[in-house]
């Protein structure tokens, strides 16, 4: 067929600028600065295990206050009438047009030693208290960044569960928290999935959040990949391996929760 | 009752908590001193800001690069969605996995891949002779690849729902396969086209990762320079550029709305009428 050949230049293309590119990650995981074959970068990683686990560790904190902050407000709105739930998805998703960085410098504003908080607590005769340059802040940060990709696909999947289902369970007996563990949460469970994977993943990569609002004490996986590329300490190759360990933490956490499947399609819309 | 209070209570602080930094950015665009004490009203952030040559070329960047790479985009896309929807078996399963790469891959992997394909296109092309480097090209191109996923993504589920009859129907009435493509595929599927289009140019605007990795010395991009720009910390100038894009998108979502509004309102008058006109 002759339709076919009309997806030929973007295969070309994805090629060239998807599959070539992520192979030159792996290639130069694997190589030193002469293109020999070495495990030297890899095993290189291991001295930034506690980098690791530090960023997995705030990011998994992230991603389980978004979903307790978030999950009552797509309940919510899943439940009120069109109007208000059009209004209220609106406001949620007009702070995401913001650029982030901005979003994430008016927090600096907000938790500087000499900031608003400070500000409002030294009109009391207190603090002033160290807010910003801490682990969180950098935890602040990614709830606030990152909370509407949470409560976006809750609401999606909970708007499909139809109030008759709710009242049927209350019919038959079932109290207000067994209608929540037994009828709402087993149902939005896709939602909940697709959120944690949204959520989780920007927050393990960041670079600019914890540079903002962790100061130089709280380096994650996207500071030492960013400071391999474009900071003092130029090494492609170590900064491939780490890449590398990333890409396997997301995979192992989206194979992990069953993301990746025949329903991956159905996840992404 | 007291259900309902609380959670009118909640959704209240979950929005102040929402907007705080955004209002404060706001206020502060129109101090008179750089610190963080409100000293006196003043605009002199936003002149300066229209007379500052960096910005201005941010800006522009910007634009051309997340226009140029959105048309692109969306041509490029939207002929993979027609040709993909007609693939069946393994190699349908193995272009679409590529195609989920970059939306699934963490932005800084996507940024750094291209990096290092740039720096080795690089050197092997100065080797022959040909000049190349990080610029208005690689962003192009960079933008253009992250951006053809969404489109294909937007663009399929319409030709699935489209009546595959519609096209022998327009054929059997005298169109040639390319009337019929123009004038059947894609008006069926136009919906789909300006959603990946409009996803596209918002991915385009929006983005800093990617492009930090790809931007050359020369232009950056307005998120690259904001970015420079928040390292140097006080400058008030940064809070009148968020101030005024806050405000753009604000009046664009107002207006969308209510231009919905009005062919809601529209539909409705016209079905009222259509029953009336009927004597149902």
């Amino acid at each position: 067929m002759r339709t076919k050949a009309a997806a030929y230049p973007y295969i070309a293309w994805g090629m060239l600028f998807i599959a070539i590119p992520l192979g030159l990650i792996i290639y130069f995981s694997f190589t030193d600065s002469a293109g020999a074959l070495t495990f030297d970068n890899i095993i290189r990683v291991g001295k930034y295990s506690n980098v690791v686990v530090k960023s997995v560790w705030l990011s998994a904190v992230s991603t389980v206050i978004c979903l307790a902050l978030g999950y009552p407000i797509a309940y919510y709105m899943s439940r009120a009438s069109a109007m208000t739930s059009r209004t209220l998805l609106l406001l949620i998703m007009l702070p995401m047009w913001m650029n982030f960085l901005l979003r994430t410098y008016g927090w600096m504003s907000i938790l500087e030693n000499s900031g608003l908080i400070n500000q409002f607590f030294g009109l009391l005769g207190l603090g002033p208290f160290h807010l910003i340059n801490t682990q969180g802040a950098v935890v602040l940060g990614m709830v606030y960044n990152y909370i509407p990709f949470m409560i976006l696909p809750l609401h999606s999947v909970m708007l499909k569960i139809g109030n008759d289902v709710i009242e049927a369970a209350q019919d038959l007996g079932a109290s207000p928290r067994h209608v929540l563990t037994d009828v709402v949460i087993p149902l939005s469970l896709p939602g909940i999935k697709t959120g944690v994977i949204l959520v989780f993943v920007p927050s393990v990569s960041t670079f600019v959040i914890s540079q903002m609002l962790g100061g130089g004490g709280n380096q994650l996986i996207g500071d030492i990949i960013e400071l391999q590329f474009l900071g003092n300490a130029y090494n492609p190759n170590l900064g491939s391996a780490i890449s590398f360990v990333l890409m396997l933490i997301v995979l192992l956490l989206m194979s992990v929760t069953g993301f990746i499947g025949d329903d991956l399609e159905e996840n992404l819309i | 009752m007291r259900m309902k209070k609380l959670s009118g209570t909640y959704l209240g602080v979950f929005l102040a908590f929402l907007y705080a930094p955004i209002m404060i950015l706001i206020l502060f665009s129109f101090n008179e001193s750089k610190g963080r004490t409100f000293t006196g009203f003043t605009t002199r952030w936003y002149s300066q800001l229209f007379s500052d040559a960096a910005v201005l070329d941010a800006l522009w960047t910007t634009l051309v690069v997340a226009f140029v790479a959105s048309i692109v985009a969306t041509i490029m896309g939207t002929a993979a969605a027609i040709g993909l929807n007609k693939m069946e078996g393994r190699s349908k399963t193995l272009i679409m996995n590529m195609t989920y790469l970059p939306i699934i891959n963490p932005e800084i992997i996507v940024g750094v891949s291209f990096m290092l394909l740039f720096v080795v296109a690089k050197n092997l092309l100065s080797s022959v002779g040909i000049p190349f480097g990080f610029g208005w090209i690689t962003l192009i191109i960079a933008h253009i690849t992250f951006n053809v996923p969404y489109v294909i993504l937007s663009v399929l589920p319409k030709l699935r729902q489209m009546d595959g009859s519609l096209v022998d129907a327009a054929m059997d009435l005298g169109c040639n396969h390319w009337q019929a493509f123009t004038k059947v595929v894609i008006h069926e599927i136009k919906p789909g086209i300006i959603t990946g289009f409009l996803m596209a140019l918002t991915f385009s605007v929006d983005d800093f990762v990617v492009s930090y990795f790809t931007t050359g010395a020369k232009h950056q991009t307005l998120s690259v320079l904001i970015y420079s720009m928040t390292k140097k910390r006080i400058s008030p100038e940064i809070n009148a550029i968020s101030t005024i894009l806050f405000v753009f998108v604000l009046v664009v979502l107002i207006v969308v709305n209510i231009m919905e509004r009005k062919t809601l309102e529209k539909q409705k008058k016209a079905r009222e009428y259509q029953l009336r006109e009927g004597g149902i």
